[in-house]
């Protein structure tokens, strides 16, 4: 393995690692798809702190990004509480609009940043992530990306075990959270800002698209197995680990794009897992049958 | 970025792609209403993304952009998709959210992989197949059109044959299975045509943006009528107007993709609806509210007035009803002078008297009150010092019918719970 394999492997997990951890408490909460929205709606946000920072340097600015991933669960929260618009339609008709504004962007600014374009929008650049590299006194320290990453990992793991018990009665059975006292929507609000800073800081690497299915399958994969939330989290992490690497190896064998490789094998792993479960479900309920029978 | 207007109406392209989209526009505002009253609109989300796969398995197929082909690809796939979601839905413990999330990114991701695939191929043909990604409506040749029409086609008189039992199912699945409706196979349907619109639409607005084009104009048509032919008619104008609103602005700026700007409109469309629209709308909401509070309010003053001169005050001063019951002053004088200007008060020297309309009305009031506090404690065992409260509320909802039932209930009452005279 050389070092840019590692470098480059290392950004996919940390970003995967990320994504798994949020994704166990969307996948329980069902909103899911509000995730998917925010991930496409940080796109116009990105686009205006590239414009105006002159590249990607300002941390700050990209940060002033995810708001608009906030921005994003609120119009949909407005759109469907105060304006009694259906939920799935508030979803679909937002993200799909701020994502077209995204674009709308990178056309009207094409002519004095030329850097952005529309293909890495959807699945990043993983695969040249490596090149930019940290040197500080002749020791390479990572890249930017791991650096821009590794932070939020560390928030998130941070906020998970600081919020552990009251996350857990919110994903569960959110009205008992609430008639306990916990305010759920604060919860929910601090969430999808961590959503959004995610899909913003691992944006260049794994594009808009492709983070909802690192935030989606493992954990949805994991949940297809177990019924605890910590082994459900210990597994979406693992499931997370074995895509990254066999959906990098795979992308190096066919010479084919890294993330949506990626996302592929995650994909396929929960196939696999789901024909496994049916199966094994069919098996058992034929056997208490016969039990049944004989008896 | 220039302007440059002349070329928008000298161009027979410009008027082939206006066609084109707007009649991709129209289709998809008719398909998506029904999956919008189902409640299931994210679905098309997961098929638009769905359909990359289809395009790139036909044109690694044919080794050529044979729109028929990628046609026949995207309807193949998309299908497998809505059956996957709902196989997942059906079968596990995961909610739809996630089903749809899951189809729509590994999905997308497979086609991704193989679009990479095929650009790092040698196949001259692959130029352009990248535009599905984002949609270039001006792409859009005269056979694409004819595939379009025939689609339309297709999918209209599909519509029509099956109008009475896609209109039960959509909108109660439970009675039309009991009437012998087979609800899969009109689901299947539903989801063939819907396939089948996102399949021709992705070609103008892209794969990520395909699912706004279907989920927005119903939403939007939904406010402005409850009759479903008028929605889908609304729906298609919608759909129509934006898309060609979207491919004017992409013709006047030079370099902007029609797609995004079809969605942007689309959302405003939306946006001022949910603002605007009668009856449902934010701001009639907000008026009839008002409306009703102002009614109440004038109806507890009324009250107060007669609660006033039954314990013997007949020279009401404005003092004498803030004693009795809060009112904002403010509030007050204009309900007082609304209430001088229709004849049911009288002013004198700062005193005022109910006139003989105003005593009717009141009377009425205090009525309904004491009839509902009596019918509390009669018929649902309240007891006296709690039906105050439901009382105060209820008053002002009472109908004349209602009245009238309750005075034939309760054998027209002399006196309340609290041995006070029933005013009629």
């Amino acid at each position: 393995m050389s070092l840019a394999d590692f470098l480059i492997l290392s950004t996919a997990l940390l970003i995967g690692w990320s994504c798994a951890l949020l994704g166990c408490f969307l996948v329980l909460q069902k909103v899911v798809m509000i995730g998917d929205a925010i991930s496409h709606s940080v796109l116009p946000g990105i686009v205006l702190a590239f414009v105006f920072s002159s590249g990607f340097d300002s941390v700050f600015i990209l940060l002033g990004a995810a708001v608009f991933g906030v921005l994003t669960s609120m119009i949909i929260r407005f759109f469907s509480s105060k304006l009694k618009l259906q939920e799935d339609a508030s979803i679909g008709i937002t993200f799909t609009w701020l994502f077209g504004l995204g674009i709308i962007f990178i056309a009207a600014f094409t002519g004095s940043n030329a850097d952005i374009d529309k293909e890495c929008v959807l699945f990043g650049e993983l695969g040249t992530t490596f090149l930019d590299k940290i040197i500080i006194k002749g020791y390479l320290i990572g890249t930017r990306s791991i650096w821009l990453i590794l932070p939020v990992l560390l928030l998130i793991i941070a906020f998970i075990t600081f919020g552990f018990n009251k996350l857990k009665v919110i994903s569960f059975h959110a009205d008992y959270a609430q008639s306990k006292g916990i305010s759920v929507s604060k919860w929910h609000y601090a969430f999808m800002l961590l959503v959004s800073i995610t899909s913003v800081m691992s944006f260049e690497a794994v594009g808009a698209v492709l983070v909802v299915g690192l935030l989606a399958i493992p954990p949805a994969t994991a949940y297809l197995l177990v019924k605890r939330l910590q082994q459900m989290i210990f597994l979406s992490l693992i499931f997370s680990t074995t895509c990254c690497i066999l959906g990098y190896m795979l992308a190096n064998y066919w010479d084919v794009s890294m993330s949506p490789s990626i996302v592929m094998v995650c994909g396929f792993q929960f196939l696999i897992v789901l024909i496994v479960t049916q199966v094994r479900k069919r098996i058992f309920s034929k056997a208490a049958v016969n039990f049944v029978v004989k008896a | 970025m220039s302007w440059d207007f002349t070329y928008l109406f000298t161009e027979i392209l410009f008027y082939k792609v206006l066609f084109g989209v707007s009649l991709i526009g129209a289709l998809s505002g008719v398909v998506g209403t029904f999956s919008l009253l189902r409640k299931k609109s994210l679905i098309s989300d997961a098929i638009s993304h769905s359909v990359l796969p289809g395009i790139c398995v036909g044109f690694i197929y044919e080794g050529s952009k044979n729109p028929l082909v990628l046609l026949i690809g995207c309807l193949i796939a998309g299908l497998i998709s809505v059956w996957l979601i709902d196989f997942i839905v059906r079968r596990t413990k995961l909610s739809e959210d996630t089903a749809i999330a899951f189809a729509s990114t590994f999905f997308f991701a497979l086609g991704s992989v193989l679009l990479s695939y095929i650009v790092a191929g040698d196949n001259p043909e692959k130029v352009g197949l990248k535009d599905y990604l984002f949609g270039k409506a001006a792409t859009i040749s005269f056979e694409d059109i004819n595939i379009f029409m025939y689609c339309g086609v297709a999918i209209l008189v599909l519509i029509v044959a099956f109008y009475k039992q896609i209109k039960l199912v959509v909108f109660n699945v439970d009675f039309a299975a009991s009437i012998g409706i087979s609800i899969r196979l009109i689901e299947f349907m539903i989801a063939v045509i819907t396939v089948l619109t996102v399949a021709i639409g992705i070609q103008a607005v892209g794969v990520v943006l395909m699912s706004a084009l279907i989920i927005a104009p119903s939403a939007a048509a939904r406010y402005w009528t409850n009759n479903l032919v008028k929605v889908l008619l609304l729906a298609a104008l919608f759909g129509c107007l934006a898309s060609s609103l979207g491919v004017f602005t992409s013709g006047i700026f030079e370099d902007m993709p029609t797609g995004p700007w079809v969605v942007t409109y689309l959302f405003l469309f939306v946006f001022f609806t949910l603002l605007f629209a009668p009856r449902k709308g934010w701001f009639s909401v907000l008026k009839r509210k008002r409306k009703t509070k102002g009614r109440i309010e004038r109806e507890n003053v009324l009250k107060t007035f007669f609660q006033l001169e039954e314990s013997g005050v007949d020279n009401v001063r404005i003092q004498d009803l803030m004693q009795r019951r809060y009112f904002e002053s403010s509030v007050l004088g204009k309900i007082l002078n609304s209430l001088q200007k229709d004849d049911l008060l009288q002013k004198e020297n700062n005193v005022y008297h109910l006139t003989v309309e105003g005593k009717t009305e009141s009377s009425r009031i205090v009525r309904l009150h004491r009839l509902w506090e009596l019918y509390l404690t009669k018929r649902m065992n309240f007891k006296e010092d709690h039906i105050h409260g439901s009382a105060e509320s209820v008053e002002h909802l009472i109908t004349p019918e209602l009245e009238q039932e309750l005075l034939r209930d309760l054998d027209f009452p002399e006196s309340d719970p609290h041995n006070k005279n029933i005013p009629y």
